[in-house]
């Protein structure tokens, strides 16, 4: 069966796959750019292989699947074994054979590759046990793993597109009215209900409407919609879809960073299907509604994630934003009402119409239904991505879910809402992360990156980081954007460089006021976040920097020096030869002495020692 | 260097004649020839009826977009946040120093271009850097050149 032209036909479709599904032993290779990066093609290609010539050997069949992004990124290339959910830990090729000769051929685990909890060195086959899995709850990640994302037929089996055919037999409104109540707010960030989003396209009378995914997902450390465009990308044609016809649009588009090549890939091949499945084209399955899907690759400016920048950058012109005292629902893309929704919100939609608001609403808090999607790195033992209901506490997710701290080392601060969020201290670590739980703190939820910050990490450094990225963004087109953050930028330099004075603080605080009421777009308004966030909470750290020229981390360069402890010192000379500046000096067998004013703190030194002598003070 | 003009016309034909396909064709000579060639941005500009200048805007706004020459190797230094609490800065002027460019520049002999690269999403492998499409995770200052020597 190739189109699919009425409802009636898609279950129909439904059954004759799920009539060929057997319950074969199938092995699951995570394909994620993190799991790829590590080698997981390699993986890949030799279980091809053995599994060619075991399987023929032992006359079975072995299911074979690469799958989107895991999650569990820090210890790829990831493997898992269905039936059972067996998950198996950093495979390499040379452990292949043996995984399927113990556990597929036979009903033995490599205990070797499996799961060990460093606290209680309990060792954990089945993944949904492992405490990173364990606590997630997953609605917009619910697939990813679990099919490949290429096959339509994969997503369909999962109750794919049933949402779909759900909505066609509602009304535009009625499907409106679902979202409505199901309390679910814009997942880039801002936290715009998206019922009331759609109520209002819908509302502005005109010829025609656009839905846009905007996943031109930019934050640092953020790596959420790329995961879903890749793993699960007919969940978001999918939403976009039930949106369309809810809103009453027939014209799609999809706009994805270039630097993702494999969602762009993925979303292209899905889109494909769809349309030669019929979920996408005219008439979609008989109910006389046409809509159709484009994708656009941005061109690598952050302000494009900015709703206004974004629909120009679409037109085919520079992502420059635009005052918004008419939103976009009324006039967005070509002056159109148009409704923009981020990757994750569109993944959430076919869910809650499926199950219903009322099954929504039983995940997160009152005001921030359901469950958010968290990308956690930095010094955190489990780097990876998660998705958890709203309302967990901060403290559960970075030392629950994400182990803690790595290195015995202690926490000092987590970052959220990317460069234009904050930092929230250890204080505040029992906080309910909610939309409104962030801003009240002084961040914000964002598009979900959280970056967890040890005592090796400076927050004036950090702070300088986020706003030295911010002045490479901004657009340029509002003065106090454009002016202002190259001038904190200076004012953060000089601290760090110890040429800090009295009032620089509080000449950074006028700085940040003035940012957040003389911007037009977000990107703006926010930008003064990381550093205002930072004096508010770790004042004491810019007052170390400004009053004693010291930097209490160890970071800024011009306030510390390396050393090297001569007790630990062996003498071996590698640092003396790697450095690129000849600044350390000793005999063989003799402790090293590294020259002070001559030295660029380039760290070359302190990497190369195998005794740990090289000390930052 | 001669540009040559059908190669320019092959890759605008890939592309539906629609202001829409701009930043994509401005991409696909990106790819193509590692810079947006004057020619492209004129011959552009005549079939979709826009003045340059908006065209040389698009160059000069998208980071993806260079108006000279790139080298035939690029280094992407990733300078998201998670690369950036794990040192990422020593690694770019490891390989800054040992090339002798600053970054965004492209060595003498078209070699190797440096760029940084805001996140690619890997971090659990920071600090990370891509050259061309291969990854390199968990980099180190003192072993980071070494990684190069295979690019010719």
């Amino acid at each position: 069966m190739d189109l699919i032209s009425s409802i009636d036909d898609f279950m129909l479709y439904r059954d004759h796959l799920e009539s060929l599904r057997g319950a074969i032993p199938s092995v699951y290779i995570c394909f994620g750019t993190g799991c790829q990066a590590n080698g997981a093609s390699q993986v890949a290609d030799t279980f091809k292989r053995v599994i060619e010539e075991r399987g023929l050997e032992m006359q079975v069949d072995i299911g074979f699947k690469t799958t989107g992004c895991h999650g569990f990124c820090e210890n790829g290339p990831l493997v898992s074994l269905k039936p059972g959910n067996t998950l198996y830990l950093r495979v390499k090729p040379g452990d292949v054979s043996e995984i399927v000769e113990k556990s597929i051929a036979g009903h033995e685990l490599v205990e070797r590759l499996l799961y060990r909890d460093i606290r209680t060195d309990e060792i954990i086959a089945d993944y949904n046990e492992i405490p990173f899995y364990k606590y997630q709850k997953r609605i917009a990640l619910r697939n990813i793993g679990e099919i490949d994302p290429t096959s339509i037929d994969d997503y369909i089996l999962r109750d794919g597109y049933l949402a779909l055919t759900k909505a066609l037999r509602m009304s535009p409104s009625d499907v409106i009215s679902e979202i409505e109540a199901s309390g679910l707010r814009g997942r880039g960030g801002a936290g715009f209900p998206t019922g009331r989003k759609w109520r209002s396209c819908r509302a502005v009378e005109s010829d025609v409407r656009y839905v846009i995914c905007n996943g031109d997902e930019g934050d640092p450390g953020a790596f959420m919609d790329r995961s879903t465009m890749e793993g699960d990308p007919h969940a978001v044609i999918e939403g976009m879809i039930i949106g369309a016809y809810a809103v009453g649009a027939h014209q799609g588009y999809i706009y994805v960073r270039d630097e993702y090549p494999i969602a762009i890939h993925n979303i292209q091949m899905a889109i494909d299907s769809a349309m030669a499945k019929g979920f996408l084209g005219k008439n979609i399955m008989g109910n006389g509604f046409d809509f159709t899907i484009k994708i656009i690759r941005g061109g690598g400016a952050f302000v494009c994630g900015e709703s206004s920048a974004l629909m120009r950058s679409i037109a085919g012109r520079i992502g420059e934003p635009r005052s918004k005292y008419i939103r976009s629902v009324e006039r967005g893309l070509y002056d159109k009402p148009t409704v923009l929704n981020n990757v994750e919100t569109w993944a959430n939609i076919p869910e809650i119409i499926k199950s219903g608001a009322e099954w929504y609403r039983q995940s997160g808090t009152e005001a921030s239904s359901g469950t958010k999607v968290f990308s956690i790195v930095g010094k955190v033992i489990n780097t990876g991505l998660i998705e958890v209901p709203m309302g967990i506490t901060l403290r559960e997710l970075i030392y629950t879910i994400g182990g803690g701290i790595p290195n015995g080392k202690k926490f000092k601060a987590v970052q959220t809402g990317g460069p234009s969020g904050g930092c929230i201290p250890e204080s505040l670590l029992d906080l309910s992360v909610d939309f409104d739980g962030l801003t009240e703190v002084g961040s914000m939820m964002g598009s979900g990156g959280m970056i967890v910050m040890d005592e090796e990490s400076c927050m004036v450094d950090v702070a300088k980081y986020f706003t030295a990225f911010l002045v490479e963004e901004s657009c340029g087109r509002c003065t106090p954007c454009r002016d202002g953050l190259p001038r904190m930028l200076d004012i953060l330099t000089d601290i760090t460089d110890g040429r800090g004075e009295e009032g620089d603080i509080e000449l950074l605080e006028e700085l940040c006021d003035a940012l957040r009421w003389g911007s037009l777009c977000g990107l703006g308004t926010s930008a003064a976040n990381p550093v205002f966030s930072t004096i508010r909470y770790f004042r004491d750290e810019y007052e170390q920097h400004i009053r004693n020229k010291k930097c209490p981390a160890g970071i800024c360069r011009k306030l510390i020096i390396y050393r090297i402890d001569e007790n630990a010192c062996t003498g071996c000379h590698e640092c003396a030869k790697k450095c690129p500046y000849q600044c350390v000096s000793g005999e063989m067998k003799e402790p090293h002495v590294i020259d002070v004013h001559a030295c660029v703190r380039c760290g070359i030194c302190k990497d190369v020692c195998k005794f740990d002598a090289v000390a930052v003070e | 260097m001669k540009m040559d003009l059908k190669r320019i016309d092959e890759i605008v034909c890939r592309h539906e004649r629609s202001e829409e396909s701009l930043l994509a064709i401005l991409q696909d000579f990106q790819r193509e020839f590692s810079y947006i060639p004057k020619e492209g941005i004129q011959r552009l500009s005549e079939i979709f009826d826009v003045p340059e200048s908006r065209l040389y805007a698009m160059g000069t706004f998208y980071k993806s977009l260079s108006l000279v020459p790139r080298g035939r190797h690029t280094i992407k230094v990733c300078t998201g946040t998670a690369c950036y609490l794990k040192g990422e800065r020593l690694i770019l002027e490891a390989i800054e120093r040992g090339l002798d460019i600053d970054c965004g520049d492209t060595t003498e002999d078209m070699r190797f271009t440096i760029e940084t690269v805001n996140c690619l999403g890997t971090c659990a492998m920071a600090p990370v850097m891509v050259v061309d499409d291969e990854y390199y995770g968990q980099t180190r200052p003192s072993e980071i050149m070494v990684s190069l020597e295979k690019y010719k």
